[in-house]
């Protein structure tokens, strides 16, 4: 084997050692860069950390097709998909500040062990200057706090939790996608529409960190608009069948059944709430109706049927007819033969994002693109007029609020947008309590050396 | 040496100088070549090798000797790095507070949950220890959460209060040291096209192993050790004889438990975060699997075992579809197509199934573990017939239960 594939670090070293002449120790400290894993060669690597096993598998396969979607664009490659239509034009097509992109890709397995070995790997092994992905927040959680003691930048894939921009919020990490309070905050007004003000919501809530923030999050917007909320009960993750928590359901008053639940666990549970026929109920003179806050296309896909006329919220969807969108649904679908999730289209804009905040900062410091991230507003990427908020480093825009279609016409023509909620009915002051209140702190951007 | 026989000896030498140079063994490959995907020595994997080497050690005195089946072990694990953080957390950011109450706390928790699991044994004792392990981690996931921080895991904070340590810089990160040197902190020496790092999380792990080592042995040798064996070889006859085998077996239990907790502590010092699925049961089966394929009741096996299965993770689950195509990029375009097909169901996401086949292929050909294939080289080079008394010490060299 002769090949020989230029790296980063490769080039980094065959200088060094042309320098120091054989056997020479070197000591690469501080002094040696001006932070962590400064790219000096011609190329720059990503790290790009997805579950490619484990429940999340579906996910994690589509935002790696989106990375790769999103290189290739980069490099000039393709037909520029979003690049042409992002508010923000550094971009050419020629690498980030030149220096083409590379990327390493690894195996979060959705558990934060797996997923920091494989991020310290992407670090210490490949040199790389940021890592990216991820598809369930405790992940996104623990991955972030390697990079800020890193001093790399994490962009985060899909993560809903709270808690990523609030209660464990860091100064080197951002997050594109939308959070639980935004859901609450945007499905609240258009459930007191279809159904009116005075209903009694029962909330079954996954028991984990992610099922807590978007449960809080949904009683206190429906809550706050007049209904009440009757009870509240916790299910096991593995739990996969669930009659025996619906039918307390029906015993109780209430005419709403809220289901914070995610992945498999949303396509058990509301399989088994509509077979119990909870939806032909009439309970206080009104018809039974079920919510589920966080949808996406892949277990709206798995639940089948079960999904229409269901209300949730979701970050995008592919049926979006502006130019962003379809600028990227054409390109992915080119690449692929079908249209993208949510996760494929936050981690491709997290990409460019990066990209772009490299290109304006002129530089690949942490630092440098922090700077040049917070409070940067932009346009063209799908989600309308965006802002990544300086308090905590999350993605201000509309929120979209969907509905299972009742005519499908094909495997990914699930969801129908009921709804965008404008960005100013999502916005939250970044010291509530929800998000871990005053004591959070971003702390400062660390470039690692 | 040290009170251990000659051969005994030669085998701590041998481990000590493994441990020592695994910077340049793990980093056989120049930095620029295309074998460089393969090289395991940077300070994460390295880290892992060794601590992972101590867990499975612990697992070994238990398993190995007595023949008790734990499927529980990853909740002493779990338990001692929750300790840890906790300790760092609380009371100082050097990592040896956190090291000893990790194994203090992983040896209560195993003391409590011996004494229950211990009043059977055989496959009913499996599953006790499997049903603890699962409560633990089903505890520590939800119902536990303001202690373990449930799906988000416990991580140090800038506000926490280490009332032994002085207050953190503006803008400081907490990571964890020892006296002043970083965990992360390395060394890089470049030779020729090589590079070497010595990290000194690395070497601080490697001490705590080659200690635990050194310790399992003189178990393995004393009367005690002696006790267990007989324990695994016939409890019922022990029994007859009026010995009582339980202070014994739970004795071993506990410390098996206690080399959880040190490695559990050594985790969190190397990455200072802990989160619930440490304490899965797949991560229990994860250790019977090193102990096996190592070779269970022989001392270096699960070290090894411990180590081939920690770089299949971390090496073959990050080679993808690009890298294929790099290698085999000289091949005519049809052909190097076909390669990277038959190749690629076996890496990236794929490397379950390659450990998979590699497990099997052991247990089939080797049913003494790595170990027994070591003997029949050494048996191969030594013209003899067969190994047995080689310097691995393994009494026998028994197949996987």
């Amino acid at each position: 084997m002769s090949i020989i594939k230029p790296t980063r670090r490769g080039v980094l070293r065959t200088g060094a050692i042309a320098g120091a002449g054989l056997a020479m120790p070197t000591i690469f400290t501080g002094s040696a860069s001006a932070y962590m894993n400064e790219p000096t060669g011609s190329t720059v690597t990503l790290g790009f950390n997805v579950p490619q096993s484990g429940p999340y598998a579906d996910e994690g396969a589509d935002e790696l097709r989106a990375y790769e979607l999103a290189v290739e664009h980069l490099n000039g490659g393709g037909d520029g998909g979003m690049m042409n239509t992002f508010s923000s034009k550094e971009l050419k097509g020629n690498g980030i500040l030149g220096k083409k992109v590379e990327y390493v890709t690894g195996d979060t397995q959705t558990k934060a062990d797996a997923a920091r070995a494989s991020a310290k790997s992407m670090i210490e092994k490949d040199g790389a200057i940021m890592i990216t992905g991820g598809s369930s927040s405790g992940v996104a959680v623990a991955v972030q706090a390697l990079c800020q003691e890193a001093g790399v930048i994490f962009m985060a894939g899909l993560t809903h939790s709270n808690d990523t921009t609030g209660k464990d919020k860091k100064a080197n990490g951002f997050r594109h996608f939308f959070n639980s309070y935004m859901s609450g905050a945007a499905l609240a007004p258009v459930l007191a529409n279809a159904y009116g003000k005075d209903r009694k919501a029962y909330h079954l809530t996954a028991d984990y960190n992610w099922g807590y923030t978007t449960e809080e999050a949904v009683r206190e917007s429906t809550e706050a608009m007049g209904w009440e909320t009757v009870n509240a009960v916790k299910t096991p993750l593995t739990q996969t069948d669930f009659s025996s928590y619906i039918a307390p359901v029906l015993q109780s008053d209430a005419d709403v059944l809220v289901l914070n639940h995610y992945g498999g666990n949303m396509i058990n549970s509301l399989t088994n709430a509509v077979q119990f026929g909870l939806r032909d109920k009439l309970v206080n003179g009104k018809n039974f109706e079920i919510i589920v806050p966080l949808y996406s296309r892949l277990m709206a896909r798995g639940a089948g049927e079960n999904v229409k006329g269901i209300f949730g919220s979701t970050n995008w969807h592919w049926s979006l007819q502006d130019e962003g969108s379809k600028a990227f649904v054409k390109s992915f679908g080119e690449k692929y033969g079908f249209p993208p999730s949510q996760a494929a289209h936050t981690t491709y804009c997290q990409t460019l994002l990066y990209a772009d905040a490299a290109e304006r900062a002129g530089t690949f410091n942490p630092c440098g693109i922090v700077e040049a991230l917070e409070g940067f507003e932009f346009d063209g990427l799908g989600n309308g007029k965006t802002l990544y908020r300086a308090e905590d480093h999350q993605c201000f825009k509309d929120v979209l609020v969907v509905k299972g279609k009742e005519n499908p016409t094909s495997e990914f023509d699930i969801l129908e947008v009921v709804e965008v909620t404008p960005v100013a009915q999502v916005t939250y002051d970044a010291n509530i309590a929800q998000m871990g209140g005053p004591d959070a702190t971003l702390g400062d951007c660390n470039p690692g050396a | 040496m040290f009170g251990l026989r000659k051969s005994d000896s030669v085998l701590l030498l041998i481990v000590i100088v493994l441990t020592l140079f695994a910077p340049f063994i793990l980093n056989p490959f120049p930095e620029n070549s295309v074998m460089a995907q393969f090289n395991g020595g940077y300070p994460d994997l390295m880290q892992r090798l060794v601590i992972f080497g101590i867990f499975a050690i612990g697992f070994n005195i238990l398993f190995g000797l007595t023949g008790y089946l734990s499927f529980g072990h990853a909740a002493f694990l779990g338990v001692g790095s929750y300790a840890g953080v906790w300790m760092i957390k609380l009371l100082t950011l050097n990592v040896i507070p956190a090291i000893i109450v990790s194994v203090i706390v992983a040896g209560a928790f195993s003391l409590l949950v011996g004494w229950i699991s211990l009043r059977r044994s055989g496959i009913y004792f499996s599953i006790l220890t499997l049903a603890f392990a699962q409560m633990s981690y089903s505890l520590a996931y939800s119902v536990l959460t303001p202690i373990t921080g449930g799906e988000t895991g416990l991580q140090p904070k800038v506000g926490d209060p280490r009332i032994l340590d002085a207050a953190l810089e503006e803008g400081v990160t907490p990571r964890a040291n020892l006296f002043g040197m970083f965990m992360n902190d390395s060394y890089e020496l470049v030779i020729g096209g090589w590079i070497f790092t010595f990290n000194v999380g690395y070497y601080i792990a490697a001490v705590c192993m080659v200690l635990a080592f050194y310790l399992s042995i003189r178990i393995f040798r004393s009367p005690f050790g002696l006790m267990l064996r007989a324990v695994k070889s016939n409890q019922q006859r022990l029994n007859y004889t009026g010995i009582e085998s339980k202070p014994y077996t739970l004795a071993a239990f506990v410390i098996s438990g206690m080399y959880a907790g040190l490695a559990g502590g050594l985790l969190v010092a190397m990455d200072t975060q802990a989160g619930a699925e440490r304490m899965f049961w797949t991560a229990s089966g994860e250790v019977v699997l090193m102990t096996i394929l190592g070779g269970a009741g022989t001392l270096i096996g699960p070290v090894l075992g411990a180590g081939f299965i920690k770089y299949f993770e971390n090496i073959v689950s990050k080679i993808n579809a690009n890298i294929l195509e790099t290698w085999f990029s000289f091949m005519p375009d049809g052909v190097s197509d076909l390669f990277v097909g038959l190749i690629y169901p076996f890496i990236g996401k794929g490397w379950h199934l390659t450990l998979g086949i590699l497990f099997m292929l052991v247990v089939i050909f080797l049913p003494g573990g790595l170990v027994q294939g070591g003997q029949k080289l050494a048996g191969v080079f030594k013209n003899k017939k067969d190994g047995s008394d080689s310097a691995s010490g393994s009494t026998s060299a028994a197949p996987a239960e």
